[in-house]
């Protein structure tokens, strides 16, 4: 049974590992570079991938692309813009600040903030619904209630 | 009062929200491409593998640029409506052959008719990447100074050919070259 689970693992793992190019980068740096640059860039086919999880025929144009690019010294940036010029912003999965994008950026402080601001308004309504206004005969009759209280609690 | 008409009214805003989502197409994604020139390149020809093909042969003229393979399904959908475009000859359309064999790419031209004036043949891509390409089949309007107008995203049909497509490019013809 043992030995059916590791065959079965084993299996699995070169599935896993089937849509892997290998790459040979001559230094650490360099294949961190691509690494990086391949989390960080969307693939446009499947819209919820990165490039480096993409198994997607563009996925992996793009990332020998990179891979090359990196091989020729290209620099994060240039690599970035690269990709930018081609397919737009949309290919970073952390878009820039624009008009276009601001209410991407802000928008979730804003829902927050208003989240807050409602919470207060509530705790404050239920805060003056709580301390009732008594008229003048409405408090003499509380406070009889009270001290009656009192004396049976004192008996 | 207010103490229903304020969820009524966030929830008639959800509802806009979500239903405005669910009509919008996520494989829209907006070209960087447009208003700039469209990207050089110089292709072997699909049918001639001594000529090349090339934008600046269509330098002065309006024209199109449709990318198609003939592992593409939905190619298969638009290519009538290219057929009927290319019969009426208002407009050339530049065929750009994405990641695809010599053969089969031949062969489906010949089964299907061939719209284009000329096709360009891509085989690994990289002129695909230069021109943004992420889903074929892409159209590319591109005016005479040889600058991207317009870039449809999947198949084209003919509603967006009536009422896209050859406006666009009518109202290209009328600018100076």
């Amino acid at each position: 049974m043992k030995k059916f689970i590791l065959s079965l693992l084993l299996l699995w793992s070169t599935c896993v590992m089937a849509g892997v190019e290998v790459h040979k980068f001559e230094n650490p740096e360099q294949e961190q570079q691509y690494k990086r640059l391949v989390t960080e860039l969307r693939c446009l086919v499947c819209q919820n991938q990165n490039l480096a999880d993409s198994n997607a025929e563009l996925a992996q144009d793009l990332r020998q692309e990179v891979y090359e690019m990196i091989q020729n010294g290209a620099t994060d940036q240039e690599i970035i813009s690269f990709m930018v010029a081609r397919y737009g912003d949309f290919v970073l999965y952390r878009p820039p600040f624009k008009t276009t994008t601001a209410f991407l950026w802000i928008g979730p402080f804003i829902i927050l903030v208003a989240g807050f601001v409602i919470l207060l308004l509530f705790i404050r309504k239920r805060r003056q619904s709580v301390a009732l206004e008594l008229d003048e005969s409405q408090q003499a009759r509380a406070r009889q209630l009270l001290n009656n209280n009192n004396e049976t609690n004192t008996q | 009062m207010w103490r229903y008409l304020i969820p009524l009214g966030i929830f008639i805003v959800l509802v806009v929200f979500l239903s405005i989502g669910l009509k919008l197409n996520p494989r829209d994604v907006p070209s960087p491409l447009i208003g700039k020139p469209a990207p050089a390149f110089t292709l072997p020809n699909l049918h001639q593998a001594d000529q090349t093909v090339s934008p600046a042969d269509y330098k002065g003229r309006v024209w199109l640029l449709n990318v198609w393979a003939s592992w593409c399904v939905s190619c298969r959908a638009e290519h009538p409506v290219l057929n009927q475009l290319a019969r009426s000859s208002q407009v050339p359309i530049i065929g750009l052959n994405y990641k695809d064999g010599r053969d089969v790419a031949q062969q489906w031209l010949q089964q299907r008719g061939d719209p284009y004036t000329a096709s360009a043949f891509d085989e690994d891509g990289r002129v695909g990447i230069d021109w943004g390409v992420y889903g074929v089949p892409e159209t590319f309007v591109i005016d005479k100074k040889g600058n991207i107008r317009y870039k449809h995203t999947g198949p084209v049909d003919q509603k967006a050919v009536m009422e896209k497509i050859m406006p666009m490019v009518h109202a290209l013809e009328k600018e100076p070259a």
